[in-house]
C-alpha cells in the first residue's frame, strides 16, 4: 500500500494486483493436489531399506571381539563374556572359544551413528528400520541380547550385487582356489 | 395454516439456518484451508474425514470453565457474546432464500435493517474489549472500532448503489429487479461490498483487531468456554450473512439458469456457498493488512470506487 521503492522484478508485473491474483492461483492449485500428510498411526510409513531405526544383533556371528563396544562414541554397548574350552576330536589340543554372556545396547544413549555396524568384522550387527520402541521409562530403552536378536526380523535383505561391479572378495578367492585345484 | 404455526415454522427455519450454515462454513473452512496448505485437516471426529470436528469442539467448549477476569466488568463481559450474535440472527431473518416470500420475515426496508443491524457488531466488540480490563483486548477493540467505522461507509455506499438501481430497499424486490447484465454494471460495487463486508466481520486479511501475533487474540483474549465459542459462532454467522447479502444484492439471489420458482432456494444456497468459499480462499491466501494499510485501503481505495459507482448507477438510471 505504501509507496516504497520495490525491487526490480515488480516493474515486470503487467497490471496492479497481479501478485494478489497469482497468490490466489497458488492456493487454488495446492488445494487440487494431493495433501502431503502421512497418516502415521493408521498407515505405516514406507521407509527406505537403509533406514537407521534400530540395531539388530545376529548372536551366532558375534565373536566378542569388543570392537563395537570400543568404537562406540557414547559407550552405550555393554558386553560380558567368558572363555570356554572346546575339545575338538582329532585336534592336537583343546581350542578356546568366547561365549557371549551379555550384549546390551542402551538406546537412550545411542546416537545412531552406525559406527558399531561399520566396524563389526563378522557381520553381527545390522540396521533395521523399526523405530516404534519408545518407552515410558528410560531404563526400558536398554535392549538386551534377546531383544536385539528380535530386531533381526526387521532387517531387509541385502541389495542384489551390481552385475557390472567387481565380484566380491569371497567369490574371487573361491574362484581362484577352485582354479588352482 | 394458522398464523402462529406459520410464525413458528419461519422462526424455526431461521434458527436452523442460523445454527447449521455457520457449522457447514466452519467445517468447509477447516478442510479447504488444510488442503490449500497441503494438509488434510481434521480426520478423526465422526470417523469420516472429521465431519463432526466442530460438534466435538462445541462439546469441548461447553465443558470448559466460564472464567471472567477479577477486575472485569462482569455483566458487560457476559453480555458481549449475545450482543455479537443477535444482530446476525436478525439479519438472517430478513434475507430471502427464494421467491414467493421464502424468507423469515418479508420487510420493505430489509436492506436498511440489515445494514443497521450489522453495524451493531461494533458495540459487542467494544463491550468485550473494554469489559475484559486487559490492555490487549482494549487495543483490539479500539482497532476494531476504527476499522468498522471506516468500512461501514463503503459498505453502505455500495449497497446504496444497488438499491438505487433496483429502486427499492426490499431485499426480495432487489432480487426481482436484478438482471444478469447488472453483474457488469454493479461489478465495482460488488467488489467494494465484498471487501468491506470482509472487513466488517474482521476476517483475514482484515483481522488487525484480533491479530494473534501482536495482540494475543485482540478483544477475545480473556474469553473462554462457551462465551468464546459464541464469539466464534458470530464470526461464522457473519460469513454467512455477508455471503448471503452479496448473493442477494449483486448475484441475483434465487435467480438461476433454470427453474427459478422451484429451485430458487438451491440457487441462493449455492451462491452463498460459492461466496463463502471465496471468503475462505482470501483468508488462506493473503497476509494481514497493517493498521495504517487498512485505513488507507478503505479511504483511498474503496470509498472513491463506491462513490464513482454511485455516479455511474445514477447516470445509467437517468439515461434509461
Amino acid at each position: 500500500m505504501t509507496d516504497e521503492p520495490t525491487s526490480a522484478p515488480a516493474e515486470k508485473s503487467g497490471f496492479p494486483g497481479k501478485g494478489l491474483i497469482k497468490g490466489l492461483g497458488v492456493t487454488l492449485k495446492t488445494m487440487t493436489r494431493k495433501a502431503g500428510t502421512q497418516q502415521y498411526p493408521d498407515v505405516q510409513p514406507e521407509l527406505p531399506a537403509r533406514s537407521r531405526g534400530v540395531i539388530g544383533l545376529m548372536e551366532s556371528n558375534c565373536t566378542v571381539c569388543m570392537l563395537c563396544a570400543r568404537e562406540c562414541p557414547d559407550w552405550c554397548i555393554y558386553i560380558d563374556s567368558h572363555k570356554e574350552t572346546v575339545e575338538v576330536p582329532g585336534a592336537a589340543r583343546a581350542r578356546q572359544r568366547n561365549v557371549l554372556d551379555r550384549f546390551d545396547i542402551d538406546f537412550s544413549l545411542c546416537m545412531y551413528c552406525g559406527i558399531c555396524i561399520e566396524v563389526c568384522p563378522f557381520d553381527a550387527l545390522f540396521w533395521a528400520p523399526d523405530f516404534a520402541y519408545a518407552e515410558g521409562d528410560i531404563r526400558n530403552l536398554l535392549h538386551d541380547r534377546d531383544r536385539l536378536g528380535e530386531h533381526m526380523a526387521g532387517v531387509p535383505a541385502p541389495p542384489p550385487h551390481d552385475p557390472n561391479g567387481e565380484p566380491s572378495k569371497e567369490e574371487s578367492t573361491a574362484a581362484k582356489k577352485g582354479g588352482a585345484r | 395454516m394458522p398464523v402462529w404455526l406459520e410464525i413458528a415454522i419461519r422462526v424455526a427455519g431461521v434458527f436452523a439456518a442460523f445454527l447449521v450454515l455457520p457449522l457447514v462454513v466452519g467445517q468447509t473452512e477447516h478442510k479447504v484451508m488444510a488442503h490449500m496448505q497441503g494438509r488434510l485437516g481434521p480426520m478423526y471426529a465422526g470417523r469420516f474425514h472429521g465431519w463432526a470436528q466442530l460438534i466435538a469442539d462445541g462439546v469441548k467448549f461447553v465443558q470448559k470453565e466460564d472464567v471472567a477476569p477479577a477486575s472485569a466488568d462482569r455483566s458487560v463481559f457476559r453480555l458481549a457474546p449475545a450482543v455479537a450474535l443477535i444482530p446476525y440472527l436478525v439479519a438472517i431473518l430478513v434475507i430471502p432464500l427464494g421467491p414467493n416470500d421464502l424468507v423469515g420475515q418479508p420487510l420493505d426496508m430489509g436492506l436498511f435493517l440489515v445494514l443497521a443491524v450489522v453495524g451493531v457488531g461494533i458495540v459487542a466488540v467494544l463491550m468485550a474489549g473494554w469489559a475484559s480490563a486487559n490492555k490487549y483486548t482494549l487495543l483490539g477493540a479500539l482497532r476494531a472500532a476504527a476499522q468498522l467505522l471506516a468500512y461501514e461507509l463503503p459498505l453502505v455506499l455500495a449497497a446504496a448503489s444497488v438499491a438505487m438501481a433496483a429502486g427499492t430497499l426490499s431485499l426480495s424486490g432487489i432480487v426481482e429487479a436484478w438482471r444478469p447484465w447488472w453483474l457488469l454494471w454493479q461489478l465495482p460495487a460488488m467488489g467494494v461490498f465484498f471487501l468491506a463486508g470482509l472487513a466488517e466481520i474482521r476476517r483475514p486479511p482484515f483481522d488487525a483487531p484480533i491479530a494473534d501475533s501482536e495482540l494475543v487474540f485482540g478483544y477475545l483474549t480473556e474469553y473462554t468456554g462457551l462465551r468464546f465459542a459464541l464469539f466464534l459462532l458470530a464470526e461464522y454467522v457473519g460469513i454467512v450473512v455477508i455471503a448471503a447479502l452479496t448473493t442477494v444484492l449483486f448475484l441475483g439471489g434465487w435467480k438461476g439458469p433454470f427453474a427459478d420458482a422451484d429451485l430458487g432456494w438451491l440457487w441462493t444456497l449455492l451462491k452463498v456457498g460459492a461466496v463463502s468459499f471465496v471468503v475462505i480462499w482470501v483468508r488462506v491466501t493473503f497476509p494481514r493488512l497493517r493498521v495504517d494499510q487498512l485505513q488507507r485501503f478503505c479511504w483511498l481505495g474503496l470509498v472513491p470506487v463506491a462513490l464513482a459507482q454511485l455516479i455511474l448507477t445514477a447516470a445509467v438510471k437517468v439515461a434509461t
